[in-house]
């Protein structure tokens, strides 16, 4: 029986809930696929608050090849990965960090958008979000082999939607996988870039 | 069981169809009237002279005190929206210089899933002086048929209070002056 119960709760929770609610700028006119609701989150994360964060290398649209101990000492990271270009939260989040870069600048932090496009991908779909501040790293190959090593890879080959936040001694301060399919709200990413101001 | 169970689920989806309706309605269309959209009336009082309204709780769009309303749909995750906000922002310049439309016409923005937060960054960073709504969770988007942004709304309001929608359009102001040409058009002033 409550088993049964169990499954109306389901069916009627699934009946509200489905809904292509997403806002999305007409910078993308019809260019986006929307893969319609998705399993909000489909992976375990390998590490947790107060871990060395893992290092690692990726390329960049700059061209150049980025590593997260690069910054280390000199600045603290959020590392945000998106799940795929040419979708609809993904392809808002980053200009709203890209608008946002005060908040970066002022706790001394740089922000390192991921995803597991290629690069000429991510070249063709950054270019509709304007001049972006931040560099965008490809971890395409081996195939999201840095969102595997923080346990952000789901099983369909894309990345949660997760915010890292990494002190300048490589301490991960706050780790966050979200729903899939909404976007994260900026000011409670704003709160822990503000907390590492405070350490 | 197993057959109640899956005439329920079938009933369930018939009950819950008018909401899907609901949710994927049309944008507001030119010559019909706009849904019906509650918002927090503002606790600054310049925005509270500015609407003409008074003390707390809710108000909905046509009860602003103007002839013409213009609301305009953005977010602040919207690259058109920001490259769009400081020519917003020239357009209410010239609306509040003019003496004949300053209180005829009147200029209100709402974030699609824009949280106070972001709504108040975004105002602050564009030093956006008309007033801004938050729509966290995306509810007035569905009502208004999840419009892209940026997204322009104008509604004329008649001396009993009815409403018509003289203005439904996709896209940007990106011209103030052409802009002011076409609202004075629809506004018949």
């Amino acid at each position: 029986m409550i088993k049964n119960i169990k499954y109306i709760i389901s069916v009627f929770a699934v009946a509200v809930m489905v809904s292509p609610a997403f806002g999305l700028s007409d910078a993308y006119k019809d260019n986006i696929y929307n893969p319609g609701e998705l399993k909000p989150v489909d992976s375990v994360l390998n590490v947790k608050e107060g871990d060395t964060a893992p290092d690692f290398t990726l390329p960049s649209l700059s061209g150049e090849r980025i590593s997260l101990s690069d910054f280390r000492g000199k600045k603290n990271v959020v590392i945000s990965f998106i799940p795929a270009a040419w979708t609809p939260v993904c392809s808002d989040q980053w200009p709203g960090y890209n608008l946002a870069r005060s908040f970066f600048d002022e706790n001394d932090a740089i922000l390192l958008g991921i995803t597991v496009d290629n690069i000429p991908t991510l070249y063709a779909w950054t270019n509709q979000m304007g001049k972006l501040w931040f560099p965008v790293l490809s971890d395409f190959w081996p195939h999201g082999g840095v969102a595997d090593l923080y346990g952000v890879l789901r099983t369909s080959g894309v990345t949660e939607r997760a915010l890292f936040v990494i002190d300048k001694e490589g301490i991960i301060r706050y780790a966050v996988v979200g729903d899939i399919n909404k976007r994260p709200e900026l000011g409670a990413l704003v709160i822990e870039l503000r907390k590492l101001k405070s350490k | 069981m197993r057959k109640v169970l899956i005439g329920f689920t079938a009933i369930l989806f018939v009950i819950m169809t008018p909401f899907h309706s609901f949710s994927q309605s049309a944008p507001p269309s030119e010559g019909g009237v706009l849904p019906k959209i509650s918002l927090p009336v503002p606790q600054d009082q310049a925005y509270q002279q500015y609407l003409g309204l008074k003390g707390g709780g809710t108000f909905l769009i046509p009860q602003i005190k103007a002839k013409v309303v213009i609301v305009q749909i953005f977010s602040m995750y919207c690259p058109h929206c920001q490259k769009d906000a400081p020519v917003a922002n020239e357009f209410f310049s010239k609306l509040l210089k003019d003496g004949k439309l300053k209180d005829n016409i009147k200029l209100i923005g709402i974030g699609a899933g824009n949280s106070d937060f972001e709504i108040d960054f975004f105002r602050k960073q564009y030093g956006i002086k008309f007033p801004l709504f938050s729509d966290g969770d995306f509810s007035i988007h569905k009502i208004l048929g999840e419009v892209r942004t940026p997204y322009f709304i104008a509604i004329k309001i008649g001396k009993n209070g009815t409403h018509k929608v003289v203005y439904s359009k996709l896209g940007g102001i990106n011209d103030p002056d052409e802009f002011l040409k076409i609202v004075k058009k629809i506004s018949g002033f």
